[in-house]
């Protein structure tokens, strides 16, 4: 040992040495250069959609926000009908991706044989490499005569009649009330659980669901569904985009799940399994905690693309800027406005429309925000 | 106009392009460049082919839009511009600016009414105002059914159709209503993209086609080719003349014919509501814009050729694709006016 170390490092062993740290570090700044130029193309493009909205945003300030005028020949201008139409598309999107995403990952991983694995993954996958113009082609000339013809007519008599009718009216809110009690009952059961026993538990445990379901059952069939679904049957409007994009986003939402379910160690499902779990209770409660900060990254990739997809939607979104509170209507989004505008627009016409890009870049900022949020809060219900 | 045939032809300007420069084609070709409306690319394309094969010289047009030609025109980056709307006066001397008319169009409502033939509805400039204001909103409407006596009309309501996209189609349109109702001026006014009172927009006129033909008892306003081609119902119409008036070539071509260009100072008007008893009331057109002292002497000479050409010989080129050629009244003035104003 002390012979060798008496010996002295060998020269070319030395500068080689002094090369690799060189080497380091120009690869170590190389990187960081890799990652700034990221955020400084993010902050470039914010920054340079403000200054291009400047004029209107200095002209009319938060009133842009909050007006729903968007008026070209007067030069009046606000966004708030892009923002709900981008919003409420995308949540619609998110209502239906989120659950058939779920659904499908957890056949890919769980259920499904293996030989069928890999062809159903990968032919999900190829969805997301369908142009969104493709998805806006088929939408408008196949989607949405279909929801003209059979969704919307149902909708829109079933739910969007302001004026009821009474026998019909009725059985829709025992319907309404009976599908409200399957999650409202062991709600209260639980709750009542540690004051009362027997008997006089399962009763008033009856009682207070049936009164709050049929309460809630009220309120969405005479006042939330006639407003959402009152409107002609004409098939394009939110409802539809909201559906095309969720069939847009589903393959990202999906794939991401179905990789990180995959990352679930075996051995915690098998222990799972051996303690006489079924497959929902090992998903539910081992394979979904354990991956859930991925899921949730998953949905809000979904919500990304869904916020900003601009082709298909313009196609069956109707493009009105009149604000209705129904989703049969025809409604505009951020991003499709500006597509549709924008060769055409000049002075404060083109100003609004980068201002409204600017707008896109603070709704997915705060949405992005809110996921943040809710996996600190996620991760600190945990740790208690 | 046509976007079936934009693909085609961008690729063989481009696929020209490309052979010209890789057998470098004879010295003396002259690439001119111009941009703007979109409403003249398909009829610009087709002339400029013919153009090439004949001289050599070579047009680039690139439709960006009427507001994006404007702009780069001023810029001084392309040799024309091309808009749907004319420039103002005061614009076109403050950067030396000439402009003139080079095609016509027609601009047709276009409705889907079952039991209705194309063409047997008849319509009105302040009735298809008050529809489009959303005053009146059935087909049955005493406003509808009194311009056409005796034809079933249905009671069900009607779905207004307008462009989404900013428009020279809308500009004109827009304008036609602002003519003929008071109503609409005050409330809604004119431009290549106003705020619609009621309705559904559709991107482009293959947008505002797709939706009529899909929405029962919906009307809207195409361009006469796309009316045509995807054989929508189209409505006569009451002009101001008082008489009725089918869209037709011959239509367009009275109005322009008949549209007061003599006393329009740089070509700045619009033919809408033109007084002719034959004339269509929605006739459009498109302008040209140029530098009345050239940036580049050749490049302009050869970009008044191009249009001299396209004059003359690209009369059956532009009814081919729909468009109507200038009446040849108005070429005259047209070349007058190059005579008088730009230096060559």
């Amino acid at each position: 040992m002390s012979a060798l170390s008496a010996e002295p490092i060998p020269r070319d062993t030395e500068h080689r040495s002094r090369t690799d740290a060189r080497h380091d570090l120009i690869f170590r700044l190389a990187l960081r250069f890799c990652a700034l130029l990221v955020l400084a193309a993010l902050l470039g493009a914010a920054l340079s959609t403000l200054w291009g909205g400047r004029d209107v945003l200095f002209k009319d300030g938060l009133h842009f926000l909050f007006s729903s005028d968007w008026n070209p020949v007067e030069n009046q201008f606000g966004a708030l009908a892009p923002i709900v139409g981008t919003l409420v598309t995308s949540l619609i999107a998110l209502i239906l991706a989120v659950p058939v995403s779920f659904g499908i990952a957890l056949f890919l991983t769980e259920i499904a044989p293996r030989w069928m694995r890999g062809p159903v993954g990968a032919a999900i996958e190829l969805l997301a490499a369908i142009p969104s113009i493709i998805y806006g082609m088929w939408g408008l000339f196949v989607f949405v005569p279909f929801m003209a013809t059979y969704i919307e007519p149902w909708l829109s008599d079933y739910f969007g009649d302001t004026s009821p009718s009474g026998g019909a009216q009725a059985v829709r809110l025992v319907i309404g009330t009976l599908i409200l009690l399957i999650p409202t009952l062991p709600m209260f059961y639980g709750a009542l659980h540690r004051w009362v026993h027997g008997i006089a538990l399962t009763a008033t445990a009856m009682v207070l669901a049936l009164s709050l379901s049929g309460a809630l059952s009220y309120v969405l069939m005479f006042s939330v569904l006639p407003n959402l679904f009152n409107g002609p049957p004409l098939g394009l409007g939110l409802l539809t985009a909201g559906i095309v994009l969720a069939v847009m986003i589903l393959p990202f939402i999906s794939s991401v799940m179905r990789e990180v379910f995959q990352t679930v160690p075996a051995r915690l499902k098998e222990s799972s399994y051996a303690l006489g779990s079924t497959t929902w209770e090992v998903v539910w409660d081992i394979v979904l905690p354990y991956t859930r900060s991925a899921v949730i990254g998953g949905i809000f990739l979904g919500l990304g693309r869904a916020l900003g997809e601009t082709m298909a939607v313009t196609f069956v979104l109707g493009n009105s800027y009149n604000l209705t509170a129904s989703l049969l209507m025809p409604g505009t989004s951020i991003s499709s406005s500006i597509a549709n505008e924008f060769n055409e627009a000049v002075g404060l016409h083109r100003s609004a429309l980068i201002a409204l890009g600017f707008l896109l870049f603070v709704v997915t900022f705060i949405v992005l925000l809110i996921a943040r949020f809710m996996l600190r809060q996620l991760a600190r219900k945990e740790g208690r | 106009m046509l976007t079936s045939l934009k693909l085609p032809s961008r690729l063989g300007t481009l696929a020209f392009a490309v052979a010209a420069s890789l057998f470098g084609m004879t010295a003396q070709a002259t690439d001119i460049t111009g941009a703007g409306s979109s409403f003249v690319y398909p009829v610009i394309s087709k002339w400029s082919a013919a153009y090439a094969e004949k001289t050599g010289n070579h047009i680039n047009y690139q439709s960006i839009g009427s507001g994006g030609g404007i702009a780069q025109i001023k810029a001084g980056t392309v040799d024309f511009g091309a808009s749907d709307m004319p420039l103002k006066a005061e614009d076109l001397t403050k950067f030396g600016l000439g402009q003139f008319p080079d095609v016509i169009g027609g601009i047709v409502p276009a409705f889907n009414v079952a039991g209705v033939a194309p063409g047997a509805l008849v319509l009105d400039g302040p009735t298809l105002g008050d529809i489009y204001l959303g005053k009146i909103t059935t087909w049955n409407d005493p406003a509808i059914t009194k311009l056409n006596p005796g034809m079933h009309l249905p009671s069900s309501k009607i779905f207004v159709v307008h462009r989404s996209d900013g428009s020279g189609t809308t500009f004109n349109f827009t304008d036609y209503l602002s003519k003929v109702s008071a109503d609409w001026k005050s409330k809604v006014g004119e431009g290549t993209a106003v705020q619609w009172p009621t309705g559904i927009g559709g991107k482009g006129n293959e947008g505002v086609s797709a939706y009529i033909k899909q929405i029962p008892n919906s009307i809207g306003y195409v361009e006469y080719a796309y009316a045509k081609q995807n054989k929508l119902g189209y409505a006569k119409m009451k002009n101001a003349a008082g008489s009725v008036v089918e869209p037709t070539i011959a239509s367009f071509q009275a109005a322009a014919d008949t549209a007061d260009w003599k006393n329009a100072q740089d070509f700045n008007l619009l033919m809408t509501n033109a007084p002719g008893a034959e004339a269509w009331p929605i006739t459009a057109t498109s302008w040209v814009i140029m530098y009345k002292t050239p940036k580049s002497a050749g490049n302009t000479k050869v970009s008044f050729d191009f249009f001299k050409y396209a004059y003359e010989q690209g009369q059956d080129a532009a009814r081919s694709l729909d468009y109507v050629p200038l009446p040849a009244s108005l070429v005259q003035q047209i070349e007058a006016y190059w005579a008088s104003q730009y230096k060559k």
